[in-house]
């Protein structure tokens, strides 16, 4: 395969663990917690499509919708019934139940689906793009990033110049002050959820599309990866996210490609360690304010 | 019938009881000090009074709504608007967005446009720098923006918490000046210093809170002539 093949397909990959870190930095930003059953999510909403279009057979946009749909409220769901309750509570308290949530989640969907993959149905049908003799595009590859590239500037677009974006940026700064301007900070929270659950769904679809296969662990390792993206970008940093994410896919592309498969992984995680190491708040992460 | 009114107020931090049952009022147009040194209690009070914090005990009412069962984020809709202790502004935002989030709660764009008038023509250093990140503004200049920002809700009575501190003594002059000005246009001020000599001198009446309790009251002359206030308060 050529260098661009390569990059491209690097590119697709980033762009959905750019697609998972906007949710982990989403939530992180505002709530203050690592809400690691958020790689989960992936796995329901890949299994919620698979179900409505292999199952029951409906058409794909319906499939995909009801995914983001599901995904959108079992966001909501899960930060009502296990994360507010502790709003208080240590942050230790808290990573210990969202591990928790993770593992029900797994569990849920092996009690359902059982532990053999299942095969993603083709939702839509897909034709290389021969470019010349060297270069042929996957079109997946290309809707991925397309779609993500559009997500990206919807959300940018969202959180900069409407209210409830603002609200957003206030509540991640400081909760008690955005609570004085009359930010109810409960609901943003949950809007926080949704829009991260949500872009998780679409995630799952992009996962399920380019691997052909999903299990109850699908979304474990990809939201592994995103959460080192987000990190690696500077967690809670939306365009952090967005750079993390894409920059992760590609370095682990090109290393499985002219380096290793075996070392890839490795590779990855050395180069968060070694950005950490250089810049702790990660790449686009801001220096913490003193309080005066 | 008071505007605001405070009734055997207790608050607790655990199990340390921060507020003994602390009563005062806030008439309709006054200037109200409330006076107290360190951790005499008097954040405690403000916190509470704006939902920020639960009491264990006792009674908020303003216009004769109960403060104490209403969320926070909805006392600003009511009317009150509060400058908190160390300003806390949002840092990584514009002063312009800082103070459209002041606003978050109303609704009519136009009115909006003339209380940001309002408040340019208030602090036009705050207009020269609208588009500046907040964070990089100077101490006076950030309590001059944290002042802005809660007249941008058009509040009936206005809660602020020392916003002398840690600022120059030509800009205190600036803010107080600014808090007659703010009285005269007919807002209600509930005013929360350590600095007694300043906040008695622009005052209708004063509370004077020490560990937790109210242990003066009475009008500010009164107080200003008051022994016991000079020589704790006032450095005479
Ligand atoms: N979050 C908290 N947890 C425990 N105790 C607290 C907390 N906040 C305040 N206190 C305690 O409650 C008491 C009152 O504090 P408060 O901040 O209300 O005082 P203050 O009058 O505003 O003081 P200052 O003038 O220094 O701002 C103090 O003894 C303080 O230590
Ligand atoms: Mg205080």
């Amino acid at each position: 395969m050529s260098f661009i093949s390569n990059l491209i397909n690097g590119l697709s990959l980033g762009s959905m663990y750019a697609l998972i870190a906007l949710g982990y930095t989403m939530v992180y930003g505002i709530a203050k917690m690592l809400n690691f059953a958020h790689g989960d999510v992936i796995m329901v909403g890949a299994f919620t499509m698979f179900t409505a279009a292999a199952t029951l057979k409906f058409s794909p946009a319906i499939s995909i919708i009801a995914g983001i749909i599901v995904c959108t409220l079992l966001g909501v769901i899960i930060e009502k019934i296990a994360y507010k309750p502790l709003r208080k509570a240590s942050p230790l308290t808290v990573l210990i139940t969202a591990i928790g949530v993770s593992y029900f989640l797994q569990s849920l969907a092996l009690l359902i689906f059982g532990s053999n993959q299942k095969s993603f149905p083709m939702l839509f049908n897909f034709e290389p793009i021969r470019v010349n003799e060297d270069l042929i595009l996957k079109s997946d590859s290309l809707m991925t990033m397309g779609v993500t590239i559009l997500i990206m500037v919807a959300l940018t677009l969202f959180i900069n110049k409407t209210k409830t974006g603002r609200a957003m940026l206030a509540v991640s700064e400081d909760k008690g002050a955005a609570e004085l301007m009359g930010v109810n900070v409960n609901k943003t929270i949950s809007i926080t959820f949704a829009i991260g659950s949500s872009l998780a769904a679409v995630a799952g679809l992009f996962f399920g599309l380019t691997y052909g296969f999903i299990g109850p662990y699908t979304g474990a390792m990809p939201g592994i990866k995103a959460f080192v993206a987000a990190v690696l970008g500077g967690i809670g940093n939306i365009p952090g996210a967005m750079l993390g994410g894409i920059l992760l896919g590609v370095i682990e592309n090109l290393s499985k490609a002219y380096i290793s498969t075996e070392l890839s992984d490795a590779i990855v995680f050395a180069v968060l360690i070694i950005v950490l190491l250089v810049k702790p708040t990660g790449l686009m992460g801001k220096k913490i304010n003193e309080k005066v | 019938m008071a505007m605001l009114r405070v009734e055997n107020l207790e608050v607790f931090y655990g199990v340390i009881r921060a507020i003994k049952g602390v009563s005062f009022e806030v008439n309709e147009g006054e200037v109200i000090a409330l006076i107290g040194a360190n951790g005499a209690g008097k954040t405690t009070i403000l916190h509470t009074i704006t939902g920020l914090i639960q009491p264990h005990a006792g009674k908020i009412e303003f216009e004769g709504h109960d403060l104490v069962k209403t969320p926070a984020y909805k006392i600003v809709q009511m009317g009150m608007a509060h400058v908190p202790e160390g300003r806390r502004i949002f840092q990584q935002l514009t002063v312009l967005e800082n103070l459209r989030l002041g606003a978050f709660t109303r609704k009519s764009n136009s009115e909006i446009q003339a209380s940001l008038k309002r408040v340019y023509r208030s602090f036009p250093r705050l207009e020269e720098r609208k588009n500046q990140v907040a964070g990089t503004l100077s101490g006076g200049e950030q309590q001059m923006l944290a002042m802005g920002r809660a007249l941008m809700s058009d509040p009936k009575i206005i809660l602020m918490d020392e916003p002398s501190k840690g600022i120059s003594p030509l800009i205190v002059m600036e803010i107080f000046n600014m808090i007659r000005e703010i009285s005269s246009g007919g807002t209600t001020v509930l005013l929360v210093e350590q600095n007694a000599k300043k906040a008695l001198e622009i005052s209708n009446r004063a509370y004077v809170l020490e560990t937790g309790k109210i242990a003066l009251e009475g009008n500010a002359e009164e107080l200003m002539n008051n022994e016991n206030v000079k020589k704790a308060y006032l450095g005479e």
